[in-house]
């Protein structure tokens, strides 16, 4: 806890910039909202930290959520009847290209940067072939609901995000999560101390397609059908996981603080647009965070450890 | 390991970069764009920054002139009415049937050339003298439509169809063809003028006049304005802006902001949300294709405001919102009927009837008095209301509809 304690300072920080140039911010429709709309991130970059954690990467989210919504546009077209088959198979289809991913990155030993790249182009590549570029039919108003209503005042992709972060923290308790980090710290060490990597890793790959469903069924809902829903969502996941001081190559980092760089990215952006900053600059603000926090752990880190040894 | 993967993120970075990047070309302003003049001063105080470099006033002048002619020909058949048109003798391309009809289509990859692309195929289907209709893709690649326009003259095509991915890389292209084959070019234009004849719609100048003219009708004077743009850098595109930024500048109210969507629905979305709670309010949006506009109208449903004056597109989707949700709106149009014309023009050319050089179609503008003619329920929300394809075979099923 004490590690993510840093990204709790720069949220806080950030939420109170927004709050000085935006009053209303702090008000609860508003920051619930800012809650809503944050919410797909920030199950994406728990589904990512999972991956990251074990030493691996997933860019194949993005895409995947792409296609998943546009899936479900066509094989529901507007029938409510429709809407909770596709919602499982949405998350069927999900696990199942975390399981492609995890298999072939585990067993194959192609490196995973590799393998879920290909498989962000082969998502992006069917998905243009089968719509030619313009998604058709329609997703149900029961669909919708979830990325757009609400159970009273609260929205329910917060209540979503609530029971997701739950789930996350316990997983990361459990001895699942201590295999996991130990597989990402020193795979070696951990297969030799009996933990099986090549299943922890593709069941965290497995999270992650799992998290990419989740979210997609937010954003599907939040803004309707669109063909470029999920893009760049894959840089935004593993920024928002940087951010939180999780180690790019594994072993180190905390999910509260993963799901806390997402909300600080989501922040961030919020202010820059407060500001009247062009939404152009998010993509550099993301390079900058990328290679700033990664180049901070780098210089931080073997002091830490060195401090640790003597 | 922890180097490795850094390395790998910086070149995944620079790949996918790399990859949008490709995949929207456009065309860079020619020379003469660059002679557009900067009488627009002024308008800083307004919010609508600088005008574009593809604002080219000539043009902009011609496309307002337009907009106020009457076409010739009957009102019932749009695709066949022409604007001005200046007409040529096509006597020498004359032959007795039956024909081949070649297409080199740029693309189909929006529900714009979808559509686009089913009118075309079911008015070819009408006329039994086409006996043959060749039609290559080029899947919005320059370059494999230039290999297929040259594919296409070697093929005995009797009259050659060419919807340019952009203006000038497939200008050599079609000048090569010209002297083998009669060409007919529509939607974006060649800098040459060889083809026989060139079909298009009113243009992008007269789309974004009339979208922000209905804003400034509607919106009380100081009202804040909201512009939503695609991308920026696409010609079709920045002639809209440029059109809307002219007329904004000589009115009252205030463009607060001018965004880029990508020409997504949840970006688009989160876009509006912010303006709503960074001004409180915003008095109208403009914007500079329809695709997004249900998602802008949703944000402010979401809000818990209402919906100010706003433009769309024919879209299905939008209409429907627009309908239902009595919105006060407009949507100018980019008409998917002028996919007909082409067809219509190649025939005409083949047994030697004149046709206007530059085939100027109209290009209306759906407002609430005709919004009912256009709304077409058990089409699909992507389908476009201005197909004129509704009395040809196969309609509704064709465009992916029910009747």
């Amino acid at each position: 806890m004490r590690r993510a304690l840093p990204i709790f300072v720069v949220l806080a920080g950030l939420l109170v910039a927004i709050a000085i140039a935006n009053p209303y911010f702090l008000e609860p429709p508003a920051f619930l909202a800012f809650v809503k709309r944050a919410a797909p991130l920030v199950i994406l970059a728990a589904g990512q930290y999972f991956v990251i954690v074990s030493g691996e990467f997933d860019l194949s989210v993005g895409s995947l959520i792409t296609a998943e919504v546009v899936i479900a546009a066509r094989l529901i077209d507007g029938s409510a009847a429709a809407t909770w088959p596709v919602l499982a198979l949405l998350i069927v289809l999900g696990l199942l290209t975390g399981l492609v991913n995890g298999t072939v990155t585990t067993l194959l030993r192609v490196p995973s940067f590799i393998t879920t790249l290909g498989m962000l182009l082969i998502l992006s590549g069917a998905i243009f072939l089968w719509t030619g570029g313009a998604p058709r039919g329609a997703l149900s108003p029961q669909f919708r609901e979830l990325g757009r209503g609400s159970l009273g005042p609260v929205p329910w992709s917060v209540l979503i995000l609530a029971a997701v972060a739950a789930a996350a923290i316990c997983a990361m308790r459990a001895g699942f999560g201590h295999t996991l980090i130990a597989a990402g710290d020193n795979d070696r060490a951990a297969a030799l101390s009996g933990v099986r990597v090549a299943r922890v890793r593709t069941v965290a790959f497995m999270i992650s397609g799992l998290s990419a469903a989740v979210a997609a069924i937010l954003l599907g809902g939040f803004a309707g059908v669109s063909a470029q829903v999920g893009q760049g969502l894959e840089f935004q996941a593993i920024t928002a996981v940087v951010l939180g001081g999780v180690a790019l190559g594994g072993g180190r980092g905390s999910v509260v603080a993963a799901m806390a760089g997402a909300f600080t990215l989501e922040a961030l952006f919020t202010l820059l647009n407060l500001y009247g900053i062009s939404g152009a600059v998010e993509p550099a603000v993301q390079g900058v965070i990328i290679i700033a926090a990664v180049a901070l752990g780098a210089v931080s880190l073997p002091r830490r450890r060195a401090a640790a040894a003597s | 390991m922890r180097s490795y993967s850094r390395r790998l993120l910086a070149s995944a970075a620079l790949a996918v970069l790399t990859l949008s990047a490709a995949a929207c070309t456009s065309d860079k302003p020619g020379p003469s764009a660059s002679a557009a003049p900067a009488g627009s001063t002024g308008s800083e105080d307004k919010g609508t920054g600088a005008q574009s470099k593809f604002f080219v006033q000539a043009d902009y002048d011609a496309q307002m002139a337009m907009r106020r002619a009457q076409p010739t020909g009957s009102p019932d058949k749009p695709w066949e009415q022409s604007i001005d048109p200046q007409f040529v003798d096509t006597a020498k391309y004359k032959k007795a049937g039956p024909y081949h009809l070649c297409f080199s289509n740029a693309a189909v990859n929006n529900p714009w050339r979808q559509v686009g692309w089913k009118t075309m195929q079911a008015e070819v289907a009408l006329h039994k003298e086409i006996t043959k209709f060749t039609a290559l893709d080029a899947e919005g690649k320059d370059d494999k439509q230039i290999s297929d326009i040259a594919e296409l003259t070697g093929k005995g095509c009797d009259a050659l169809i060419v919807s340019p991915n952009t203006t000038a890389t497939l200008t050599p292209a079609v000048s090569g063809a010209c002297p083998k084959v009669p060409v007919i070019v529509f939607d974006r234009g060649v800098q040459t003028d060889c083809p026989v004849t060139f079909i298009k719609p009113i243009g992008g100048y007269a789309f974004g006049a009339a979208a922000a003219e209905f804003l400034i009708d509607k919106v009380p004077p100081g009202g804040k304005i909201l512009a939503l743009r695609i991308l920026p850098g696409v010609d079709v595109l920045e002639t809209r802006w440029s059109a809307a930024k002219v007329a904004f500048d000589k009115s009252d109210l205030k463009v607060v902001g001018v965004e880029f969507t990508d020409g997504d629905a949840a970006k688009t979305k989160s876009v509006v949300s912010d303006y709503i709670q960074r001004y409180g309010k915003i008095d109208g949006v403009w914007m500079d294709a329809g695709a997004t506009a249900v998602a802008a109208v949703e944000a402010f449903e979401d809000a818990g405001q209402p919906v100010p004056p706003i433009n769309g597109e024919d879209q299905q989707d939008f209409l429907k919102k627009w309908s239902d949700a009595k919105l006060t709106a407009v949507a100018p149009t980019y008409p998917t009927y002028q996919w007909r014309t082409p067809v219509i023009a190649a025939l005409k050319i083949l047994k030697g009837e004149q046709v206007p050089k530059v085939w100027n179609l109209p290009q209306p503008t759906i407002t609430q008095e005709n919004l009912a003619t256009y709304l077409k329920p058990g089409m699909p929300p992507l389908h476009y209301a201005l197909c004129g394809c509704e009395n040809l075979p196969g309609y509704p099923q064709k465009w992916g509809g029910t009747s």
